[in-house]
């Protein structure tokens, strides 16, 4: 038996052990994504137009109650709210609502909204036929602008399901558009 | 030929501070570690003492809001991974070898590096009370965006400070497995060992796991803050959320990890005053291991309210609840042990059984959070605050401090003062009992945590327990004083030290020598 030797296997496949199990921990970042992704917990909302003809038969029998909310992030100056904030459509009808925003700084800034759904379980039976968040919203001094949202609730929606909560939050994305921003919006516009 | 003799003769420490600075023993290391610990515990006790004085009265008498969360965050840092888990590494390094009947660490150099470490580590992180802005004051569970987005600027020299930390105990993890995997005396074979070095083998195993994963979140707290990356915050993509999952991936087996070892030293304990062998070896054995698994898989249950989906709610909350079988095997175990037995009781026996007591209320109070719409009702109040008090205080403490009388004779060959060692036991127990229990009924009655002033309903059990924080904060100074005055002086001890003891340990002359088990015994 030779110790030293011992050692040294067992301490290179602790070390190992480590170096994996960090290299884990910046792995479960990615592995979230994908697990909320595939299973469509955590209402995460795919960011793609739904075609009005994949729309299903409209379900005159019940009505569903839509929330909508709007949310500055951290230190969004900008005025961001609903045009109606509870509205009642039927599964299957197809709504148009829109929601206003205005550019409250003297300068020009880029926004994106990005949408949330409770409960997650209805997140996938909201189909949205055209929406603000899929756009950059650039909005010069003072602006204000009426962003349009045409939606459609899924008549497959589960029978429990009669409220659905519908939140957009609104970032700064100006920072990350610079360019852009230095040439006034010329080219977004 | 002079020279030789010299240098085969010369068994005993150095002189001087370079014993302590340069030693590779894996006795003086114990020592040293021990000493830090107790060191951080008086540290974060003050800090303990000081947000009850605060909290003694509703409205603000002593300190600012904002120094009051320094001190929330600081005392649950300092207790955590400078009180609690360097003790364990500490009663690791003095017993495991002796138990397994290995003559050091298997590391010993490495040994050295991972206890010196700790006060440098320790020291930054103090530091930051000094600093303009002040030391961190988001809780000792860092959540961003409190510790990122809004974190005072002190948060990079804590974020520096837990690396420390964090490769300190994974060395001490990685000597520890060697030592038990590789150093055991001949015919030592696993199920032999004594439980607490199982208990140890299973948290070292956990350590590994888990350190390298808080020290992957609090990189990418440096990443966010520093180089512009987004992984927690949601403008640039990110998500606060995600702090908590990976946060929580890592401090849920590191309860166990605080806990495990306690586990071992009660299992060590109660049979030696029981003078019984221990009940169901095995099934401790499994039941450890089985908790340290399950510990993986739980992690979420302290995310409730976050907005899990239903499915995840259900799922971590069986799973919490599955944990309280294997613990019950262990209570049952513990008392079973005790079961006719004959019983007495001297200070490290009254620890134990406190552990047992007291540890079992806490449990039951996690059974209770676990339960997951309760828990909407329950989280982030003062009913948190009692459950891991109770499992931490008269939990892990209470183990440490039976471990502490338990080892004091075989480590210093005197026998402390057994009165005192009493009359520390019961102001102990009288006081951490007044002050956690009523936190649950303030709890239950809706006191948020983490607050320096609360409504005028709560004032009564408040003070309450600021009497007892009291209590139980000075009457460690008579363990501090016991513990000096058994290592000048004191009833010389044999080597068996008590009546029942039973392990490879005890067949060592009391204090242990410098080096024990050059050659390795005969284990039958």
């Amino acid at each position: 038996m030779n110790s030293p030797n011992k050692h040294k296997r067992t301490v290179t496949t602790l070390l190992l052990g480590c170096v994996l199990m960090f290299g884990f921990g910046f792995a479960l970042v990615p592995l979230y994504d994908v697990f909320c992704r595939v299973t469509g917990l955590n209402g995460k909302v795919e960011l793609v137009p739904v075609h009005p003809d994949k729309l299903g038969q409209v379900d005159k029998t019940r009505q569903v109650k839509l929330q909508l909310v709007a949310v500055n992030n951290e230190t969004m100056p900008w005025r961001f709210k609903p045009e109606k904030s509870i509205v009642e459509l039927s599964p299957g009808e197809m709504y148009q609502t829109a929601y206003i925003a205005r550019n409250l700084t003297s300068g020009f800034m880029i926004a994106q909204a990005v949408p949330s759904v409770s409960p997650s379980e209805a997140a996938p039976f909201l189909n949205k036929i055209n929406c603000f968040c899929f756009e950059r919203q650039p909005l010069l001094a003072m602006e204000e602008k009426t962003m349009p949202l045409v939606l459609s609730v899924d008549p497959e929606l589960p029978e429990h399901i009669h409220t659905i909560t519908l939140s957009y939050t609104l970032f700064d994305i100006t920072p990350e558009n610079e360019q852009v921003a230095a040439l006034g919006g010329g080219s977004l516009r | 030929m002079n020279s030789t003799l010299a240098a085969t003769h010369h068994h005993g420490p150095a002189s001087g501070i370079g014993r302590w600075l340069f030693t590779t023993n894996h006795k003086d290391i114990g020592t040293l570690y021990l000493w830090f610990s107790f060191v951080m515990f008086l540290t974060g006790g003050c800090m303990a003492l000081l947000i009850r004085a605060e909290l003694f009265q509703p409205g603000l008498q002593l300190i600012q809001p904002d120094f009051f969360n320094q001190m929330t965050t600081m005392h649950g840092l300092i207790m955590v991974f400078g009180a609690v888990m360097p003790a364990f590494v500490g009663l690791a390094n003095w017993m495991v070898p002796m138990m397994v009947g290995a003559p050091d660490m298997a590391l010993p150099r490495m040994n050295n590096w991972s206890f010196w470490i700790l006060p440098f580590a320790f020291s930054m992180m103090l530091f930051t009370l000094f600093m303009e802005g002040g030391a961190p004051n988001f809780g000792w569970t860092f959540y961003a965006p409190l510790s990122t987005t809004y974190a005072p600027p002190s948060v990079t020299f804590f974020i520096f400070a837990v690396h420390m930390m964090g490769i300190s105990s994974i060395m001490g993890a990685i000597n520890i497995i060697a030592t038990i995997l590789n150093l055991r005396a001949p015919g030592m074979t696993m199920m032999k060992l004594p439980l607490f070095v199982w208990t140890w083998l299973i948290t070292a195993f956990l350590l590994i796991a888990v350190m390298p994963v808080l020290a992957g979140v609090v990189t990418m707290m440096l990443m966010d803050i520093h180089f512009g990356t987004s992984f927690f915050n949601a403008a640039g993509g990110g998500d606060p959320v995600l702090f908590q999952h990976v946060f929580w991936f890592f401090g849920h087996p590191e309860v166990y990890i605080m806990i495990l070892p306690a586990f071992g030293i009660v299992s060590e304990i109660i049979p030696t005053f029981a003078r019984k062998r221990l009940f169901g070896y095995a099934s401790m054995v499994y039941a450890t291991a089985s908790i340290a698994v399950l510990s993986f898989v739980v992690w979420a249950h302290h995310m409730f309210t976050v907005g899990l989906p239903l499915a995840g709610e259900l799922f971590f909350m069986f799973a919490t609840m599955l944990i309280a079988v294997p613990t019950g095997v262990k209570v049952f175990n513990w008392i079973a042990t005790m079961f006719r037995g004959s019983m007495t009781f001297e200070t490290p026996m009254l620890f134990a059984l406190a552990f047992v007591v007291l540890f079992t209320i806490g449990g039951f109070s996690g059974l209770m959070l676990a339960i997951a719409p309760v828990d909407f009702q329950y989280h982030d109040t003062y009913f948190v605050v009692a459950h891991f008090h109770y499992v931490l205080v008269p939990g892990a403490v209470f183990a440490i401090m039976a471990g502490a009388y338990y080892w004091l004779p075989k480590w210093c060959g005197n026998y402390y003062n057994e009165t005192m060692g009493k009359v520390h036991f019961w102001c102990s127990f009288i006081g951490v009992n007044i002050t956690f229990f009523p936190m649950h009924f303030i709890g239950l009655a809706g006191m948020p945590r983490r607050i320096p002033d609360y409504a005028l309903q709560f004032a009564d059990f408040n003070a309450v327990a600021t009497v007892g924080a009291f209590i139980f904060g000075f009457s460690q100074l008579i363990f501090l004083y016991n513990v000096i005055s058994c290592i000048r002086k004191g009833k010389q001890a044999s080597a068996e030290v008590w009546e029942g003891s039973h392990g490879l340990e005890w067949t060592l002359p009391s204090p242990a020598p410098y080096h024990s088990f050059s050659e390795p015994p005969q284990v039958k």
